[in-house]
Formats: C-alpha cells, structure tokens, sequence
C-alpha cells in the first residue's frame, strides 16, 4: 500500500523548510576559521571584527547561497524530468544538459579565456547548457514525443562527454589538465557573491519553468494520449522542462562544476511520501536538494584536513550505495 | 445537444490511406459502436474525432465548430477520451487517478475545489469504486481498473464520450458491467462512441453501428439492419452464425469465409 508511507503535504513542506534552514545555518557555522552564525548573533550591531565579516559574507554566505540554489535545482530538475520522461532514473545528466555545460566550461578553461576573468568559466558553462537545448530539439524537433527526447539526449551527452575527452587528453600543460579535472568533479570551495549573482537569476528562472509544467507532468501519469486528450501540450511541456533545466542546471554546473546523485535519490526519497504525484514532488525535491547538498558541503568542510575533498566525490561517495540499498529494499518489496 | 461530423476526412500514414473519404455525423443522446476488422482505421477515426489528430484534409467539428480552433483546455472539456489499454506509470491511488480527469476544469496554478470533488466522487460513486478509493490503482484487477480509467473520464463530466476497445481483455462479467456503465451514460443524454470487437455486444448495447473497412464506411445503422447487411460478412471475411435468443439478435464469427 502506498497509502502507508504518504504524510500531510503541508507538514511535509514544514518539515523540509526546517531541514533547509539548519542546513543552511551549519553550513554558515562551519570551516577552518572559528566564525559562525554564534560569532555573528553575539557580536551585536556593527561591532564584527573585519576578518570575521569577510568570512561570514565573502566566504561562507555565498557558499550557503549556492549549495542551498544549486542542490535545489539539481532536485526539482531531477523530479520533473521523471515526471517528463515518466521514468524513476531520469535525471539532469540524462539529456545532455549537465554535460554540455561541463563541456562549455571546459572550453573555456583549455582556450586560456579562463584566466581573463573569473566569471569566463561560468559563462561558458551556460552557454554550453544552452547550445544543449538548441542540438536537443534540432535533433529532435519541436513537437516531439518523449523517446525521441531521451535518445537525443543520449547521443548528446556521449558527444559531450568524448569531446570533454578529447580537450583533456589535448590539454596543453599537466596545471591545466589538474585544473580541469578538479572543476569537473564538483565544489562550492572559493566562489564569491559574483558567482550567486551570475548563476542566480538563470536558476530562478529555470526553477519558475520548471514549476510551470507541474499540471502536465500529473497528466502525464497515464501516457502521452491521454495526456493529450486532457488537453496537455506535449511539446510545449517538453520545452518548458527541458528549457528549465538548461537554465536551472545549467547555471549550476557552470558555477558548481557536476555534482552527481542529487537530482537521481533526491525525488526518489520524497516520491512515496507524496502519494507518487508528480506535480506535488516538485517543491519537496527542491528543498530535499538544497537541504542535502549543504549537508554534504558542510561534511567536505569538515572531514576536510590539507586538500579539501571535493562535492561532487562526496554525492557520489554517498549517494551510489544509498541508492542500491534502495533498489535492493524496492526489489525485496515487490518479491 | 452535442454533435461530432466528420467531413470528406482522408489521412495517410506512412503512405498508406488509413482514413479514405469518410463522412459521419453523431448525436447526442446515443451509444455508437464502430465495429471493423483490425487495420479498418476505427482508431484513427477515434482519435480525429477527439482532436488528438488532424486529417490530411477534411473537418472535424463539434457542434460546427471545427475541433483544431478550439484551444485545447476546452476541447479537453467537452470531449472525454479513453484510449486503448493506457499504462499507469505511477503507483496513484484510485481517487487520484480518477482527479486527473479534472485536469481541463481547473485554473492555470488552482487547486482542486469541492465543485471538482463532487465530480470526482460521483465518477466513483456510478463505477461502483467508493470503497477502493485508497487503493493504489496498480493494485487492482483488471476489471477493477477498467473502471478505474472510465471513472477518471466520467469525473471530467464531458458531453461526448470516445472510447478505443474500452472492453478488451476483461472477462465477461467485467464486459457486461462497462457495457451498462456506457449505456446508462447514453441513456442520460451523453454521447458515446466506442470502438468494440464484440458484434454481439456492438448489437445488443448500441443506438447505432458503424462498420468500417480499409479506411472508408462500410455500413452504418441501427443494430438490426447491421446485422442483416451482406457487408458485415464481406467485410470480416467471416460467416456468421445468427441464433435468436429472447427476442436478441446474436452475431457469431463461425467460419472463415470461402475464397471465390
């Protein structure tokens, strides 16, 4: 019975909000330096010592802002293309988004424009993001069903990812090549409040698309005819998902570098307390995302002696034998 | 009183006519059963019928308004669609099934309102599933979800009615109880178009047969003079046996029909 696991959706939503914001207090508390949100309560009215406010709002504040933003996208993108693709292992990675925005932004590291400023990298990673949807629905055409979706972005992300090798293996100097590989493997370490304000307003914008596709993504439930026949554009359903993930995702990845898992575990956990409706995973996956991806940041900060480990090790680290442990209890319920 | 025509309507899939040349027209009240061997396009015609596709050329109107102008919400609204055999891709239970037929009725980002729920609970109330209500829909038997997926068109409360094969692979029992589920929802004024495989039953429950072969209308009428028309066998490449029973008609595929 399904019925067994479902809770009230507005004690659901409360309960999360809580989650987020003691994630998004621990992750303002913790680091080398002994400054948190303790340090900034106590201090009263202006009278933080200069060193502790760069930390707090120069450091810290924009690290919270960006794990709570990215790990919400990756969350709500990874539930509504499950919804869209009415399939429990879609995630970002899937359609080729995550890896053409790495691939931007590889770009630009192996093309020297990275070093001219800091905001190259991220930008390039967008721009990738968005050259992904172009090919996405160059490929497969505006009006086009869902399976013709997958397999483009199947064939996109293979591109993606052998010309994201190719860039390595030709990488000029073994610095760069260091450079690269540790940016594709995912971290919130040294990002400033230029980077929330880049990435920021495309992850908003992606997110409102996103939920703008809740009521087809219900009517999805029972295929795309019938869908149809309740008067359910498939197409511009597809666009709006597909075009909020590029901006919510994509924006992410350019500033974030990947971060795997999030977006797979994330709508799985919350699928069964939300009775499986589509359209009511949404919010609880974005906060369910920004809640475990400032945990795991919090937890590379504080395992972290000498070489910071970096995020997107730690999602997998955790995330892949949490998700088989799922998949064996999934396959021990219905045996 | 809701009215669907189908004007001089030719479609071609994958270069091979499916629908050639056919003109229909339907009136509510009424249960209409469209009968035909496979291939004969009568799923093509279903979903014309409810604007899921265009013809190459040709109309389709409800009450003489073309389908393809009307913005799909309100299509949704007036014309409720079963199609065949869909899959359920998510674990819902059956109450939240059978909300989704109330898609079209609601309001850019509202939520369901007690209009919606007195709608909902009618559906299930007439498919006889108040008490599986909170069963997961995946759960149920197959002629427990039949009625299922007919209580989530039902709950949408449209004028017309079009079901593809609304009774395959349901055991007789199940068959009978969805065929006077439709009757009674002809009966209070709908109108009802299905597509059925048993002539027997395409006689006994319906106002008015329509029989189609390769893409055009073979035969169309009251039951009776269906069951009379030489084009019946002709069509199924079938001789049929025709006992009597209680003043009944029955219409049994026999044998294959003799080449010439």
């Amino acid at each position: 019975m399904t019925g067994r696991a479902e809770v009230s959706y507005v004690w659901l939503l409360a309960g999360l909000t809580g989650l987020v914001m003691a994630a998004f207090a621990l992750s303002l508390s913790v680091g080398p330096a002994p400054v948190g949100l303790g340090t900034l309560l106590s201090a009263g009215d202006g009278r933080l010592g200069e060193t502790a406010t760069i930390i707090f709002f120069e450091i810290r504040l924009p690290r919270a802002l960006l794990g709570l933003a990215i790990g919400a996208s990756l969350g709500l993108a990874g539930a509504a293309l499950q919804g869209l693709l009415r399939n429990p292992l879609a995630e970002p990675g899937i359609i080729g988004i995550s890896g053409c925005a790495a691939l931007g932004a590889v770009a630009v590291f192996y093309s020297g424009l990275a070093v001219t400023t800091p905001l190259a990298l991220p930008l390039g990673g967008l721009a990738g993001a968005l050259v992904a949807v172009l090919l996405l629905y160059g490929l497969a055409g505006r009006d086009t069903g869902v399976t013709t979706l997958i397999l483009a972005g199947i064939a996109l992300s293979a591109l993606a990812g052998a010309l994201t090798a190719l860039a390595l293996s030709l990488s000029p100097n073994p610095f760069a090549l260091t450079e690269i590989v540790f940016w594709l493997l995912g971290s919130l370490a040294d990002r400033s409040m230029a980077h929330v304000a880049l990435a920021l307003p495309f992850i908003l914008a992606g997110c409102a698309l996103l939920f703008a596709a809740a009521r087809g993504l219900d009517g999805l439930s029972l295929g795309e005819e019938t869908a149809r026949s309740l008067g359910i554009g498939i197409g511009r359903l597809g666009l709006l998902v597909v075009l909020g993930t590029a901006l919510a995702v994509g924006a992410s990845v350019a500033v974030s570098g990947a971060i795997g898992f999030v977006g797979l575990v994330v709508p799985h956990l919350v699928r069964p307390l939300v009775g499986h409706r589509p359209a009511r995973l949404l919010l609880p996956s974005a906060l369910g995302g920004g809640a475990l991806l400032l945990f795991a940041d919090s937890l590379v900060r504080l395992i972290g002696s000498g070489q910071e480990l970096k995020l997107g090790v730690v999602t997998a680290l955790l995330g892949a034998p949490f998700f088989l442990a799922l998949i064996l209890s999934y396959r021990r319920r219905v045996q | 009183m809701t009215a669907l025509t189908v004007a001089g309507a030719r479609l071609a899939l994958g270069g091979r006519p499916v629908l050639d040349g056919i003109d229909l027209t339907f009136n509510a009240p009424g249960l209409i059963g469209m009968i035909g061997p496979n291939g004969a396009g009568k799923t093509t015609l279903l979903r014309c019928l409810a604007g899921l596709i265009k013809p190459d050329s040709g109309s389709v109107l409800i009450d003489g308004k073309a389908i393809a102008s009307l913005r799909p919400q309100d299509r949704a609204r007036r014309i409720g669609y079963l199609a065949q055999s869909p899959v359920l891709h998510w674990p819902l239970t059956v109450g939240r099934l059978v909300a989704l037929g109330r898609l079209p009725h609601l309001a850019p980002w509202a939520c369901p309102g007690p209009d919606d729920q007195a709608a909902i609970d009618r559906a299930l109330a007439s498919t006889d599933l108040v008490d599986l209500t909170d069963r997961p829909a995946h759960t149920l038997s197959g002629g427990e979800f039949a009625r299922a997926l007919l209580a989530r068109v039902i709950a949408g409360e449209p004028a017309a009615i079009l079901a593809d094969e609304p009774t395959a692979a349901l055991d007789p029992l199940h068959r009978l109880r969805i065929l006077d589920l439709f009757r009674g929802l002809a009966d209070s004024g709908r109108l009802i178009v299905i597509v059925l495989h048993d002539l027997t039953s395409a006689l006994r429950f319906c106002d008015r047969v329509v029989l189609m072969d390769a893409g055009r209308i073979a035969a169309d009428g009251p039951p009776a003079a269906i069951a009379d028309d030489p084009a019946l066998s002709e069509t199924f490449g079938v001789a049929f046996a025709k006992p009597s029973w209680q003043g009944h008609d029955l219409l049994l595929p026999w044998r294959p029909k003799a080449q010439p």
